[in-house]
């Protein structure tokens, strides 16, 4: 009797629609939650691989957390391999590409937003249209012309042609933000005397500092992880970039025929946290500018 | 343009206000005007011309014709790499645009920690492609890799040998490619999509008695159908442009082959065109794979574009 006078209060305390509402939160955190998990496990496991000793890296079954921790392997690596070398080609080649896409961008992009000429429209269309163009397309007679002009095995193949542009993406970028600023301000400079890159430098650019941090997060990204451009144009040992030092990782390190995953994994994980840094302080940029470049908003 | 500009230098009659504004404008764009010459619209031309020539880069081009394009339909690593692209690609985009719409979904719930759950979505897609590559391997490992021990704990015996057999190889990288984008910009553009959906229409849809298929169906998968659309055109091109991954996980050191095995199973288009092009050195051969690559790309573009009208719905159309 009492079992049942309890059922029909607990079901009275929950109707129906109410432990479906409770039931489907639940499921919802869980999956959320439990999601998190898949992503992370990657990430969790080369970190636990990168602090074993070596003996330790062929235990069946593998173990996530190591019986001794071998911090020394993260000091290791810089002796193992150049990666200190990696890591400044890394951010030079990084600080002269986003900086060169950043200008060029931004001052092709003002020429778009302010100025009417002829034939605008189309060309904006064309710019829109190389979006869509493998970079494999033109790869080959790119090369050829930067073998021409002797760069190869120099930066300049990874690092100039950011600064004739900065690609259509970053163009779109800068132009939708400038046609959000109100024209009344370059008018009102104008007719103190201003000229139109006075204008560009002290009006249009100053608002702009949100976009510009977005095209340094998504540039830094790009730039950091490139391996295709490193791969083609770079020979020397000493100039590889991290990614492409990172892929000779095995062959460039000397363990006497020792197994290196362990350094590997930590080399992987140094070249990544720049990245994942980045990404996580300045995210709000990056989702701003990946929003608007899909038009959804 | 020139004539102004003439008169100007010869100081005959000033520009007009509208002259010097498109005077300016060029000006401000010429960086772009410049690099597009340079680096794509002479490219293309010299590609398509190179493409009829043999050219070994010792020797200056030989005019050869169309026996490029001959030797390309002979070519059985060419049909290799094209059927393992169209299937990588056609395996990985719907399931990364349905899990990064899933996720999207996930993520415009109520819950607690959102911001924090996007972010760690999001982290695989900032790895670098080489580390992740790396991270994969150690985890695809045969014998005493992370994955073939899940596999065997949940009593399913011995896995497969992932990157070192041509029938698991593939599903491997699709795998590593799927980690990498499902949480990443596919999913943001979701998300901001659904957040743009006007909420009374889902409230209407509450009077008239629409069940959760029922709006997503009706309402939500018709409000972000551009938004679809762009997402799938954009991660098909990615998809067939697929070569870092590929390259770096069969050409590590404990792959004792060349980069595309095992046996050419990870041989994707790209990856043919490089090896053409800067392991073999014939320019011609690979410029010629490069315009077959351009206008494959062009046509499956059109191709989806063309059909998308009769799905995609745009606001304020009918």
């Amino acid at each position: 009797m009492s079992v049942m006078r309890g059922q029909g209060m607990l079901s009275e305390l929950l109707p129906a629609w109410r432990v479906k509402r409770i039931i489907r939160y639940v499921l919802l955190y869980i999956v959320a939650y439990g999601l998190t998990i898949i992503f992370a496990l990657p990430f969790l496991w080369a970190v636990s691989s990168s602090l074993k000793p070596v003996n330790e890296l062929f235990l069946w079954p593998p173990q996530l957390i190591p019986k001794t921790w071998r911090f020394e392997n993260y000091v290791e690596i810089w002796h193992v391999a150049p990666l200190a070398r990696f890591f400044v080609n890394t951010v030079f080649v990084t600080v002269f590409s986003v900086s060169g896409r950043i200008l060029s961008a931004a001052l092709v992009a003002y020429g778009f937003a302010r100025f009417r000429f002829p034939f605008r429209n189309f060309l904006f269309l064309l710019l829109l249209s190389t979006l869509m163009l493998p970079y494999q397309v033109t790869i080959i007679p790119t090369f050829l012309l930067f073998k021409a002009f002797g760069w190869l095995d120099t930066y300049n193949p990874l690092i100039i042609p950011n600064w004739f542009g900065g690609g259509a993406f970053a163009i779109f970028l800068f132009r939708q933000f400038f046609l959000t600023i109100p024209k009344d301000l370059d008018e009102a400079a104008k007719i103190d005397g201003a000229n139109t890159l006075w204008i560009f430098i002290r009006i249009i650019l100053p608002l702009s500092k949100p976009v510009v941090i977005t095209m340094v997060v998504i540039g830094f990204l790009e730039s950091w992880n490139d391996f295709f451009g490193p791969l083609i144009y770079l020979n020397t040992p000493e100039k590889y970039t991290l990614s492409l030092g990172l892929a000779n990782f095995q062959r460039v390190v000397s363990a006497g025929g020792q197994a290196t995953e362990h350094l590997l994994m930590a080399a992987s994980m140094v070249m990544t946290l720049p990245s994942i840094l980045v990404f996580i302080l300045l995210q709000r940029y990056y989702i701003q500018g990946v929003v608007i470049s899909s038009g959804s908003k | 343009m020139i004539a102004p500009i003439k008169r100007r230098l010869g100081l005959s009659t000033p520009l007009t206000l509208s002259q010097r504004e498109a005077l300016q404008g060029f000006i401000y764009i010429s960086p772009w005007i410049i690099g597009f010459l340079v680096f794509t619209v002479g490219p293309m031309i010299a590609s398509a011309y190179l493409s009829l020539t043999d050219y070994n880069i010792v020797t200056p081009p030989r005019f050869a014709g169309l026996s490029n394009y001959e030797y390309m339909f002979g070519d059985r690593l060419f049909w290799k790499s094209i059927e393992n692209t169209l299937y990588y690609t056609v395996i990985f985009v719907p399931i990364a645009i349905a899990g990064s719409l899933g996720l999207a979904l996930l993520l415009n719930q109520q819950i607690a920690g959102r911001v924090a759950l996007r972010t760690l979505y999001f982290l695989p897609s900032v790895t670098p492609v080489v580390a992740a590559a790396f991270l994969w391997l150690w985890i695809f490992q045969p014998q005493i890799g992370l994955m073939n021990s899940i596999i065997s704990a949940l009593g399913f015996g011995n896995g497969p040998l992932w990157l070192g057999h041509p029938g698991s190889s593939k599903p491997a990288l699709i795998i590593i490619s799927l980690w990498g984008a499902l949480g990443g910009n596919t999913m943001l553009i979701f998300l901001a999509a659904l957040q743009g959906i006007p909420k009374e229409l889902y409230e209407s849809a509450d009077i008239d008695g629409a069940g959760g298929v029922g709006k997503f169906r009706y309402i939500t998968v018709p409000s972000i159908s551009p938004v679809i659309l762009f997402n799938t055109v954009l991660g098909v091109i990615g998809a067939l442009q697929m070569f870092t991954l590929a390259y770096v996980a069969s050409s590590g050191r404990q792959q004792q082959f060349s980069p595309g095995g095992p046996l050419n199973s990870t041989l994707f288009y790209v990856l043919h065109l490089y090896n053409s092009a800067f392991d073999f050195w014939e320019m011609g051969y690979a410029s010629a794979l490069a315009w077959v690559f351009f206008v494959i790309v062009l046509a499956i573009t059109g191709f989806q574009l063309w059909t998308s009208r009769r799905w995609v719905y745009y606001e304020g159309e009918d």
